[in-house]
């Protein structure tokens, strides 16, 4: 996992600033979780891409089978185009949210905290039934669409209803770094802005919402790279017809028992993500100043 | 920048803040009327009422009640936007994520101004501020002097009648503050524009001001030129949190001010309860016996002598009860030792009889009581 929390994605302050004394002792706490990620992550990945090209024949076989199936591609691109679509509903449900967290009291921000972090304390699996259950052609979003004279829609089993149950599992990721950015705002600048001369709405754009980017960017990374590898909501909410990368391997592991080309396609779904992790932190990096560094000194 | 621009008259009457859920108002029906290319500065302790006051002008801030006339306008009802002030915060409030040229080149864009037009304007803004080749830096790379010119020229560039600055100085260490101080000075005679300037530092608002509103909880004690606040103060709270004075409290009749403990000859002032104040460099010190000059004349034992390079401050414990300090010019004088036994003496009218108000704010040195 690559870790794109804010704070640490802020590049350029003052070196004196914020070094800190860094020995050894510290890396040596460090090292259980070295260890942990060591022996149940890198093994079993690199074991992964060993057998991709040794089983069942030494060579890049598995590969270019996969690469000429059209099924997979097709699968690629539409975990890709799905895991876009669950990142930009949760930014659209995250950015006004969290704004509204920034800007209430003490005691409704910590009820809203808990209400960000609820899908954290309930089971994965109770959530996506409940979704199942709300999504049914005789369920509580076909009757509610259907009140306003738009249903029923089929939703389960569709891009759509995976994609919605997706999004709100995913949410609390997208909440907490858009929310951390945005606390991080000296709200001075928003009036700074409007005294010399913005409107609300230039404000806004020229000045809140590039500082709350860098928050934008970190739980995007997260939800897109968590919605690439995603198995039981859309296995249970979509179905097989548009199964995504996850559930392809599973059916060559489980079904097919066929290690060589689940270990291709799992190679796929670790390079998709990192590509994409290098391009958003390559985005980020050129925009500009810190987010915690906000006019220096000051109150 | 053009030095035909003019400053803009800003009027304000019956200026109301009341913040829900407060007891008391914020700002509490002041009235002030600020003359155009005037450097007026709203002086206080923290608390009373200053950036609430500015906040309305600037518009950030609603008012409850009262009128705010620019040139004449009614404004209360006009974004902050629309209303063309400049403003400098104590905390610069520079944008972090634009370069200094960036923030400064800020409210011309906003203003619809042409690409080469700003970048000409912004060139000669920083020139303004003496930080012409800073343009490329980000304010985090900038130190806390430099921000704070930035903030200034990002204030100006767009030739505002009227500039507000809440304690823009507040953050910097001593030395820096008395060179911005200057450099304030400066861009006020050159751009000819209003200041209004929100200080709780006296030095600063002496040093500075054509004339000065002395704040306190939310209504304006006093207004009027450095030289009228300092010498004819009108209430013990001006006299006391504007530079050193001593203050002798008492009942005035018959042109003698009976303090319980002494009798002094006062100048002319109210009635009935009331403080004498006078100023350190007002007394002066005579050896036991000498020839008596006329006025007041107090016995006194010096308790401690702080040597402050051009002058020394001389502390004393009056005979009768309470103390006090006077200022010498060193040099010209012996020096007095710790223990020595003086007269302190001062001229009638050298003194200022005021009402005697509540207290003095706490971290003021005061005289005899
Ligand atoms: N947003 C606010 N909500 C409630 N009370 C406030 C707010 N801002 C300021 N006050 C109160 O108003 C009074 C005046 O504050 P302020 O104008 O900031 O004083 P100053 O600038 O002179 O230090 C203080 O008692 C302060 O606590
Ligand atoms: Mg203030």
């Amino acid at each position: 996992m690559v870790s794109v929390s804010p704070v640490d994605a802020a590049p350029a302050v003052p070196a004196a600033a914020r070094r800190r004394p860094r020995g050894r002792p510290l890396l040596l706490l460090a090292l259980p979780a070295v260890v942990v990620l060591a022996v149940f992550f890198v093994v079993p990945a690199a074991r992964l891409a060993w057998l991709s090209v040794s089983e069942p024949a030494l060579g890049f076989g598995n590969y270019t089978a996969m690469a000429s199936d059209g099924v997979v591609v097709t699968v690629v691109l539409r975990t890709l185009g799905m895991a876009a679509v669950v990142t930009v509903l949760c930014v659209l449900c995250a950015y006004p949210y969290a704004y509204l967290m920034t800007m209430v009291g003490p005691r409704w921000r910590a009820v809203l905290t808990a209400l960000v972090l609820l899908p954290f304390w309930t089971s994965l699996m109770a959530r996506t039934f409940a979704w199942v259950v709300l999504l049914q052609d005789t369920g509580l979003v076909n009757g509610l669409l259907a009140a306003v004279g738009l249903g029923p829609t089929r939703l389960l089993g569709t891009t759509a209803g995976v994609s919605v149950a997706m999004a709100q599992v995913m949410l609390p990721f997208m909440v907490l770094p858009v929310y951390t950015a945005m606390r991080g705002i000296d709200r001075h600048l928003v009036d700074a802005a409007m005294g010399l001369g913005a409107t609300p709405l230039a404000a806004f754009l020229r000045v809140y919402l590039p500082l709350s980017l860098r928050g934008v960017a970190a739980g995007a990374t997260l939800v897109m790279v968590l919605s690439l590898g995603f198995y039981v909501t859309p296995s249970l909410v979509g179905s097989p017809q548009q199964s995504m990368l996850a559930q392809l391997i599973s059916v060559q592991v489980n079904q097919l028992v066929n290690f060589g080309a689940a270990g291709a396609l799992a190679v796929t779904l670790l390079v998709v993500t990192l590509v994409l992790v290098a391009g958003v932190q390559r985005l980020t990096r050129t925009g500009g100043a810190p987010v915690g560094l906000v006019g220096g000194a000051g109150s | 920048m053009p030095d035909t621009a003019t400053g803009a008259r800003i009027e304000v009457e019956g200026l109301t803040k009341l913040f829900p859920g407060a007891a008391a108002p914020a700002v509490d029906g002041i009235d002030l009327e600020i003359r155009p290319g005037e450097f007026m500065t709203l002086l206080g302790p923290s608390g009373s009422g200053k950036t609430t006051t500015l906040n309305m002008i600037a518009g950030f801030e609603s008012i409850s009640a009262g009128r705010i006339a620019l040139d004449g306008g009614d404004i209360a009802q006009l974004p902050a936007y629309k209303r063309n002030l400049g403003m400098v915060f104590q905390n610069y409030a520079l944008f972090p994520h634009m370069t200094a040229a960036e923030n400064v080149a800020f409210p011309l864009k906003q203003r619809k101004v042409a690409k080469t037009e700003i970048a000409r304007r912004v060139s000669e803004a920083l020139e303004l501020v003496h930080l012409g080749g800073h343009g490329e830096r980000l304010p985090s790379q900038l130190s806390g002097g430099q921000q704070q010119r930035v903030a200034l020229a990002r204030a100006v560039v767009f030739e505002p009648r009227a500039l507000l600055l809440d304690e823009p100085l507040g953050a910097l260490d001593k030395k820096l503050r008395e060179s911005l101080q200057l450099e304030i000075s400066r861009l006020h005679r050159e751009l000819g524009i209003t200041f209004v300037f929100v200080t709780h530092d006296q030095d600063e608002a002496l040093a500075l001001s054509d004339r000065i509103a002395v704040f306190r909880d939310g209504r304006i004690e006093q207004a009027g030129t450095p030289a009228d606040l300092y010498e004819t103060p009108s209430s013990r709270f001006v006299a006391t949190f504007l530079g050193d004075s001593n203050v002798f409290t008492g009942r005035v009749r018959d042109g003698l001010l009976d303090t319980g403990w002494c009798s002094l000859r006062a100048p002319g002032g109210p009635e009935g309860a009331v403080a004498l104040v006078v100023r350190p460099e007002h007394l002066r010190l005579a050896v036991p016996g000498g020839p008596r000059a006329e006025g007041n004349v107090l016995s006194a034992t010096v308790t401690d002598v702080v040597y402050q390079g051009a002058f020394r401050r001389v502390l004393v414990r009056f005979d009768g009860g309470g103390s006090g300090q006077v200022r010498e010019a060193a040099g010209v004088s012996r020096s007095v030792s710790v223990g020595e036994r003086v007269e302190v003496c001062w001229s009638e009218d050298a003194g200022v009889l005021v009402p005697d108000g509540a207290e003095p704010p706490a971290n003021q040195p005061v005289g005899a009581r």
